[in-house]
């Protein structure tokens, strides 16, 4: 389905964490099993609102993400719907063994929200700047992941996750984000969204780098290239066909994440892509380096995680297409 | 002294739902059995642990023949108590009590760690039919309980939630965190059972890193601390009705156990934590246990 979203001058921003406070809410009051459970972050990660309606299925575990995991499993096995929530550096390492072995390995339906994903997180620093979660969870077994692009679509990925039998990780992130999607825009668990058309290369992004893709596409149409814009917010499990098809129809890809080049959006698109239809491919990425403190707006710049960087990235695959000819 | 290998009447007598509150002298010829078949069950796979299954069977047997009520033809049954074995690698001891138990056929331990059967290395939800929450990575089954605790209270069901851990594992931070946890939240449902038989892979757990003062440690969390000898059936019922009683606090018991208890060549020696008997070797544990290796695999096979 192709959505064809064009943005206006200014854009509403909004913050993703925000989208997933409010869609617990309206969880809650649709279905009893829904549980919260948090580590010490409720204000960051947005879960108080649930908190406030329903304190009987809220719980505080505070500064212990690890027995955190745990008890969203237990709760699982009993037929509850768990979501913990925490910053999703500490979400991906610091549980990853208890997501593997606990709730991956038996496959429980336990929710996993990782707030503050990317550099965007700004002054806290690298050891709060989660830029490995892609690579870390899509790895295990059985294991989902969302990565929405803004306020409705991580409120729509919050349901989709509720509805989904199994377990998922949802990665958002700190910072108010242009809002880019509307409540009426389609939203499938486990199917990529072309939100905007195009015949000479396609832009594949997750995040908040799917604004910054559709701003790339404007100037890339100045300079007479034509973009298709898809919005890859299922890392896992993920759209195969839609990928392949643009690979076949446009010729060229470019990714781009607000994550670690490493087994990150881009590395799990070339996988489907050097398979099913081979393409040259430039990968738009953190580059295999720690974040650091700073404004959020100067880090996107200095980590090249902007428009421009994807115009570049885009004339580079160009090059290479027209090389092949 | 070959006692009799049970018959179906039996066996069957085993495997009714409920809670069976067994009397000791049953639970005494059952944890017999027990023995029988994890040490033949190693002695078939040749792949596994023996000295820590070999210190669970007493309470094991106390806390599926007696304590839990528990429907092995029906392992989700609503009404059931939850239980699990945070140390997944005592799984001789867990197949061998869940067979024992009516969830699968007794035959089903003599493809044990094979690639046919459904008994992995460690116990696998996905694989095997009454193992809820799969386990292995030494630390997590505290949490698992806890969270199973709050789903009960939050639903107001009366369930009653039992984790088996180790001594080795009170060295894992995770155990602490849930400790913390489980008294904070008043989880009086939720009894702890310590197998401490003072070993661990590589020696004696005081020599490695050590966990005393165990009981104080566990008092200082807010626990109800209760100890008893874990080879004493009547003293570890006392220890379940006294968990059972206890109000406002989770409870732990602390089971003060023998490594390779009942084998005489395996007993208290650290070396037998994590390999099999080999076949001679087994022949002279099972002759001990009043049985043989052909007597005992024809009844698990018969079954």
């Amino acid at each position: 389905m192709t959505a064809t979203i064009t943005l206006p001058e200014k854009v509403e921003m909004k913050k993703t964490r925000e989208g997933f406070g409010r869609a617990l809410v309206a969880l809650g009051e649709q279905d009893p099993r829904i549980v919260v459970l948090v580590g010490d972050l409720s204000e960051s990660t947005m879960v108080h609102f649930f908190a406030e309606k329903f304190p009987e299925r809220f719980i505080q575990v505070g500064v212990a993400e690890q027995n955190m995991c745990g008890i969203a499993a237990g709760l699982a096995a009993m037929g509850k719907i768990p979501f913990f929530s925490t910053y999703g550096a500490f979400a991906s390492c610091r549980a990853a063994d208890q997501i593997r072995v606990t709730v991956a390995y038996t496959n429980l339906n336990v929710k996993i929200a990782g707030a503050h994903g990317g550099i965007s997180v700004g002054p806290d620093g690298a050891t709060h700047q989660a830029m490995e979660e892609i690579s870390i969870i899509r790895s295990i077994p059985n294991m989902s992941m969302i990565v929405p692009c803004d306020y409705w679509e991580t409120y729509k990925a919050t349901l989709a996750a509720a509805k989904h039998v199994g377990p998922v990780y949802i990665r958002f992130g700190r910072e108010d984000v242009p809002v880019v999607t509307g409540e009426h825009t389609p939203f499938a668990f486990g199917r990529g969204e072309v939100f905007a058309e195009g015949r000479d290369l396609t832009l594949i992004a997750c995040g908040v780098m799917v604004y910054e893709a559709l701003r790339a596409r404007e100037t890339l149409a100045t300079l007479g290239i034509s973009a298709r814009v898809v919005d890859l917010h299922t890392v896992k499990p993920i759209d195969r066909e839609l990928i392949a098809r643009s690979a076949r129809e446009t010729g060229a890809i470019v990714t781009a994440e607000e994550h670690q080049v490493n087994g990150g959006l881009g590395g799990a698109v070339a996988e489907v892509v050097v398979q099913q239809s081979p393409v040259p491919m430039e990968l738009v990425a953190v580059q295999d380096r720690f974040g650091q403190s700073g404004k959020p707006a100067e880090l996107m710049d200095a980590f090249g995680l902007r428009a421009k960087d994807i115009v570049v990235a885009a004339q580079k695959v160009m090059e290479r297409k027209r090389a092949r000819g | 002294m070959s006692s009799a290998a049970p018959g179906a009447a039996e066996l069957e007598a085993a495997h009714r739902s409920g809670r069976l509150e067994w009397p000791v002298e049953r639970l005494t010829a059952k944890a017999l059995d027990i023995r029988r078949d994890i040490v033949t069950l190693l002695s078939k796979s040749q792949t596994g642990h023996s000295g820590g299954p070999l210190s669970c069977a007493d309470f094991g047997t106390a806390l599926f023949f007696h304590e839990l009520n528990i429907d092995p033809a029906n392992p989700r049954w609503p009404e059931r108590d939850y239980w699990h074995f945070s140390i997944g690698h005592v799984t001789p001891v867990i197949y061998s009590l869940m067979a024992e138990r009516g969830y699968f056929p007794l035959r089903d331990l003599m493809k044990f760690r094979t690639f046919e059967g459904h008994a992995q290395g460690h116990p696998s939800a996905h694989d095997t039919p009454g193992i809820e929450v799969s386990a292995g990575s030494l630390g997590q089954g505290l949490s698992v309980c806890n969270g199973v605790a709050m789903g009960a209270r939050i639903d107001h069901h009366p369930r009653r939630i039992y984790c088996v851990m180790g001594d080795g594992e009170q060295q894992e931070g995770q155990i602490w965190e849930a400790a913390m946890f489980a008294a904070h939240y008043r989880l009086d449902h939720l009894c702890g059972i310590i197998d401490y038989n003072h070993k661990q892979i590589d020696g004696d757990v005081e020599d490695i890193m050590g966990v005393k003062p165990l009981a104080d440690k566990w008092r200082s969390f807010n626990w109800n601390v209760i100890e008893c000898d874990g080879h004493d059936i009547p003293g570890i019922l006392r220890s379940f009705a006294a968990a059972r009683a206890h109000g406002g606090r989770p409870s732990v018991i602390i089971a003060d156990t023998v490594m390779g208890r009942g084998v005489s060549y395996m007993a208290d020696d650290y070396r037998w934590h994590g390999k099999p008997p080999k076949p001679d070797q087994a022949e002279t544990a099972l002759q001990e246990l009043g049985t043989s290796y052909a007597e005992w695999s024809a009844r698990l096979l018969a079954h």
